[in-house]
């Protein structure tokens, strides 16, 4: 735990700033539109995708680390950053491969616990 | 109030919604804020975490969501990421957790129809746009990137 | 038997409401009119395997303590109509395939337990002694087949209400001693365009308000002639919706209405938000509370307007609007 000595408080709190932003972007399209969860979901890791295409939300991400790479944005990020960087290596292959070769891990990780969570646990009721 | 709300669909319509009651929204903002905030700043020491391991910043963000994914369908399992959905709202849906949680409720949901049709079969039934939406989107990107690479345009 | 005006039917030998019985889950419970119910569940599962499963062993439940509680012997009831929210009201068919009555599956979304009593006293005016009604509905099959999986982490509206885990369940008689149902009006689909199946109030009060009006105009009576009037799940923004518009139709029923969406449940701590819904929230609050106040007779006339949103998961998916229906019975002592 020797990095927690090191930690860059400014930093932390530009990431917690800026993932809580992102957070009430969504919270305010839940709350005046009649957008579903999957719809804004697919909203933004449809933004980030194009704003990671066009460069744009890498000075995000420079700026707020995982405050930026954390939210669903993020994600879309990772997969554009992914794909152009794969274009750049093999050309059009790469459109293919790079985005879901950057994404992978998280989308397995979902996979596989989501088949474990089923296995382990079935759903209750909401008590609240 | 409209003196005739029933005259046209329209009319009722803005009758209805003005009859709707609205969301606490500052009070949902507010908690969207803070959960959001604090599931990133927990991704960014977990990112640090990493980076004094010396693994690279590619690497680290994989673990990170790997982490933060296990640690949200670990959460649903235990049928409490719905409470945490329901105080947060955005601030557990936008994160990476809030699509954990949606691949991993309708696979526990749809346990009762079988492991194959059931499980497999459901499972993206609420995050499956995401991916459709975007891996599709960072195809065309990639594409298009391919095409004005060569051209002034700075990209990345 | 004979027809009112445009759409009631006043009979005359009114048939009865022998006995009725309800069972509700645990939020119901903890809701105000918990001890009014004959079983509260401790389990939304109730030892089965699926929420379906326990829906229909709910259903099936009633329908013996009711007819248990009336001692009329199974092979005397006639028929039987009864119907619930699942696809192709599997609750009901599959919770009563061992009853040996004939059956009929009816579907009028939550207005179903109404629908049911309409159909009921007229096959007994005509030709049968007892009939059974029953109508069910479960918080968890619904969330799963009209919205979202259950742990899925997203946040309510406040206009959206609480479908009713639970089921309630009637015997109505040709001869009996009542409380007597004297009229029926069965009502017309209303589409008023509303899209938000969050908003299911809203696009309800529209069909219940035609049903209201045409039974007043049929019947010739006004709303002080009832001690009560009940809508079946119209909530509390539906409930405020019907008697605004009421009364710029001329009728005052402020007074003396009420809405079984909202007496169900406690708003300030149960956070139902809108209120209570289902099948069984017109069914279980009838067969329980207000069928307990008639025997007792501090309610001796009461109009019961169950409502039901004909919608379901792929037409909301599509856009379509919700067309709204309700059905009222009279129900005298």
């Amino acid at each position: 735990m020797d990095f927690l000595q090191n930690v860059d408080w400014t930093q932390l709190l530009r990431c917690f700033v800026v993932g809580g932003l992102i957070c009430v972007i969504g919270q305010i399209l839940i709350d005046k539109t009649k957008l579903t969860p999957a719809r804004i979901l697919v909203i933004f890791v449809t933004t980030g995708t194009i704003l990671g295409g066009l460069g744009i939300y890498q000075y995000l991400v420079d700026f707020a680390g995982a405050g930026a790479t954390v939210p669903l944005t993020g994600f879309g990020y990772n997969l554009a950053k992914g794909a152009i960087e794969a274009v750049k290596e093999t050309g059009i292959i790469g459109a293919f491969t790079g985005g879901v070769k950057a994404a992978a891990g998280g989308i397995a990780a979902a996979v596989f616990f989501g088949y474990i969570a089923s296995l382990i646990s079935k759903p209750k009721m909401k008590k609240q | 109030m409209t003196p005739k709300p029933l005259e046209t669909k329209k009319d009722y319509q803005k009758y209805v919604d003005e009859k709707s009651p609205n969301s606490p929204i500052l009070k949902n903002c507010f908690n969207a804020f803070w959960v959001g905030g604090l599931i990133c700043s927990i991704g960014q020491i977990i990112m640090w975490y990493c980076a004094s391991k010396g693994l690279d910043t590619a690497l680290s963000g994989t673990v990170v969501s790997i982490l933060l994914i296990g640690f949200s369908a670990f959460l649903t399992a235990l049928n409490v990421f719905n409470k945490i959905g329901k105080f947060a709202g955005a601030g557990s849906l936008i994160p990476i957790t809030g699509f954990a949680n949606s691949i991993v409720s309708p696979a526990m949901e749809y346990k009762s129809e079988g492991y194959v049709m059931g499980v497999g079969g459901k499972m993206f039934t609420v995050a499956g746009p995401v991916l459709v939406f975007g891996i599709s989107t960072s195809i065309i990107v990639g594409i298009v990137y391919l095409i004005f690479n060569t051209q002034s345009i700075t990209l990345v | 038997m004979k027809k009112l005006g445009k759409q009631t039917i006043k009979f005359d030998t009114p048939p009865s409401i022998l006995q009725t019985a309800s069972i509700v889950g645990p939020k119901e419970a903890n809701g105000p009119l918990a001890k009014y119910f004959d079983q509260c569940l401790d389990d939304e599962f109730w030892d089965e395997k699926t929420w379906e499963k326990a829906e229909s062993k709910i259903i099936k439940e009633t329908v013996n303590t009711v007819i248990s509680k009336s001692g009329i012997p199974f092979e005397k009831i006639d028929y039987c109509f009864a119907g619930d929210l699942l696809n192709q009201c599997i609750s009901s068919s599959f919770g009563l395939r061992e009853l040996n009555i004939p059956f009929f599956g009816v579907f009028g979304a939550c207005s179903t337990f109404v629908e049911s009593l309409c159909l009921a006293s007229v096959f007994a005016e005509s030709c049968a002694n007892y009939i059974l009604c029953a109508t069910s509905s479960h918080f968890c099959s619904a969330e799963k087949q009209f919205r979202f999986p259950l742990e899925l982490g997203n946040q309510r509206p406040q206009s959206a209400q609480w479908t009713v885990t639970g089921a309630g369940s009637a015997i109505v008689a040709k001869c009996g001693n009542g409380p007597y149902i004297t009229h029926i009006t069965p009502g017309k689909i209303v589409d008023m365009g509303i899209k938000d199946a969050n908003s299911m109030g809203a696009a309800m009060a529209p069909a219940a308000l035609d049903t209201l009006i045409t039974h007043f105009k049929d019947t010739g009576r006004k709303p002080s002639y009832y001690d009560v009037i009940v809508t079946g799940d119209l909530g509390y923004v539906g409930k405020e919706i019907l008697t605004e518009l009421a009364k710029s139709e001329g009728y005052d029923i402020k007074a003396n209405y009420d809405d079984c969406g909202v007496l169900i449940f406690d708003k300030n701590t149960q956070d139902t938000h809108s209120g209570g819904s289902g099948c069984a929230c017109c069914g279980s609050v009838f067969s329980g509370y207000f069928f307990k106040q008639l025997q007792d007779k501090k309610i001796k006339k009461m109009l019961l307007i169950a409502t039901g949103a004909l919608t379901n998961a792929t037409t909301t998916q599509q856009g379509e609007s919700i067309p709204g229906i309700a059905h009222a019975v009279s129900i005298e002592i």
